[in-house]
């Protein structure tokens, strides 16, 4: 079971929620698809952590070879490469990796070559496998190493896998959201937090996934996320109150559930919510 | 010598366009034959990498200059590899900025901006 936690913005709860959840999970995946700056593993804080490299593919060139037909300046919609001056120019951090060029080449002059842009590191903590995708500084692209850790036939399907996504809803949310079987939409009490509420809506409404809100630092006062829902139908599965204490632990790195009971039952309840969800969507699909 | 300049317009008296990969047009001009030929920039409507596009249809039309009021660093990498000379155009007038060159009033663009990428830097 594949559950992906979003939102339309950072900071409203994203790993707060998907670590928690994992935590309280009997036996759970935790995968840190916020390749820019994933921080679930601060909280973790996994042992016996593997590394592997993440490598993409792009196109060089062997001038010898290269006529200047330019069948491949003209094919790329990323415009990743140009002619200039006798030779062929390759731009790598705009290549996208689709291989195209390479296939088209009538003079077989492109070959491809690895680029490392970042690494995918692989622990335990107790009852949690942690994956963490980190992206190396400066590279434009984090997809293919969310592809590459959504792909990674380790899941079990008994075991629980949370997919805390990168903020926002672009094309590296929609690689991380891909396989989830439910989505978990966090919100915050604000008018901003409606507009990038609704943002991640309409993604996951788009890829036609069954999800819920959980509204997140809740006030007594009116909480315009919660209005939204009430008048989009959408189902919310729980509300983490605005807590000092709750803020002190995650500021400081340390997993709430595990630290202090009162929050092992609140994410509990709000995992067993969940899970009910999700069962009650899988019931409907088949 | 042939120069280019971004252009927001078809025909004189054309503006200066604030964008080089995102310019609707470009218009060449040569300074000898005080030719103008307008050309569409087919990258205009890309989705990435405009700018580089751009800059191949530039050094196509085998220009010396370009002016532009700014330029990202992709095109400018392309620009540079075609020899061609870059020069911050001053204010929007296509012609007061093609004297201002042929009189060497114009500065050489050194800032080069790391690029917008579908943002438009406004």
């Amino acid at each position: 079971m594949n559950i992906a936690v979003l939102s339309g913005k950072g900071g409203t709860g994203k790993t707060l929620l998907a670590v928690n959840l994992a935590a309280v999970a009997e036996s759970s995946v935790y995968i840190d698809c916020d390749v820019e700056e994933p921080n679930g593993h601060l909280f973790f804080k996994p042992i016996q952590v593997q590394a592997q490299n993440m490598a993409i593919k792009v196109p060089v060139v062997d001038d010898r070879l290269c006529n200047g037909c330019r069948i491949c300046v003209d094919f790329c919609k990323f415009n990743a490469l140009a002619y200039i001056g006798d030779r062929l120019k390759i731009f790598e951090h705009i290549c996208h990796s689709c291989g195209g060029c390479l296939l088209l080449c009538p003079e077989y002059a492109l070959t491809e070559k690895d680029k490392y842009i970042g690494k995918i590191l692989r622990g335990v903590s107790e009852n949690v496998t942690v994956h963490t995708g980190v992206l190396n500084i400066g590279e434009p692209s984090g997809t293919p190493i969310i592809k590459n850790m959504m792909a990674d036939g380790e899941h079990g399907r008994d075991e629980t896998v949370f997919i805390d996504c990168p903020p926002g809803s672009a094309c590296i949310v929609m690689e991380s959201i891909k396989d989830a079987d439910y989505c978990i939409l966090v919100a915050e009490p604000t008018l901003f937090g409606v507009h990038n509420l609704d943002m991640v809506w309409e993604l996951v409404k788009l890829f036609n996934k069954p999800h819920g809100v959980i509204l997140n630092k809740c006030l007594e006062a009116d909480n315009p996320a919660e209005q939204f829902c009430f008048k989009n139908n959408i189902s919310i599965l729980g509300k983490i109150p605005f807590d000092q204490e709750l803020g002190n632990l995650n500021g400081n790195g340390v997993v709430a559930a595990r630290a202090n009971e009162v929050y092992r039952s609140l994410f509990s309840s709000l995992l067993q919510k969940v899970i009910k969800e999700v069962e009650h969507e899988t019931t409907l699909d088949t | 010598m042939k120069i280019a300049v971004p252009v927001d317009d078809k025909c004189m008296p054309a503006k200066v366009c604030i964008s080089l990969g995102r310019a609707p047009y470009f218009l060449i001009y040569d300074t000898e034959a005080k030719e103008s030929r307008f050309i569409d920039n087919h990258a205009a409507a890309s989705q990435g990498g405009a700018g580089i596009k751009a800059a191949q249809i530039v050094a196509d039309n085998n220009v010396g200059a370009l002016l532009t009021p700014r330029c990202g660093e992709n095109a400018a990498e392309v620009i540079k590899a075609a020899n061609i000379k870059i020069y911050k155009t001053s204010g929007v007038s296509v012609t007061d900025n093609i004297d201002a060159f042929i009189d060497g009033r114009l500065a050489v663009l050194t800032e080069i901006h790391s690029g917008f990428h579908g943002r438009g830097g406004e």
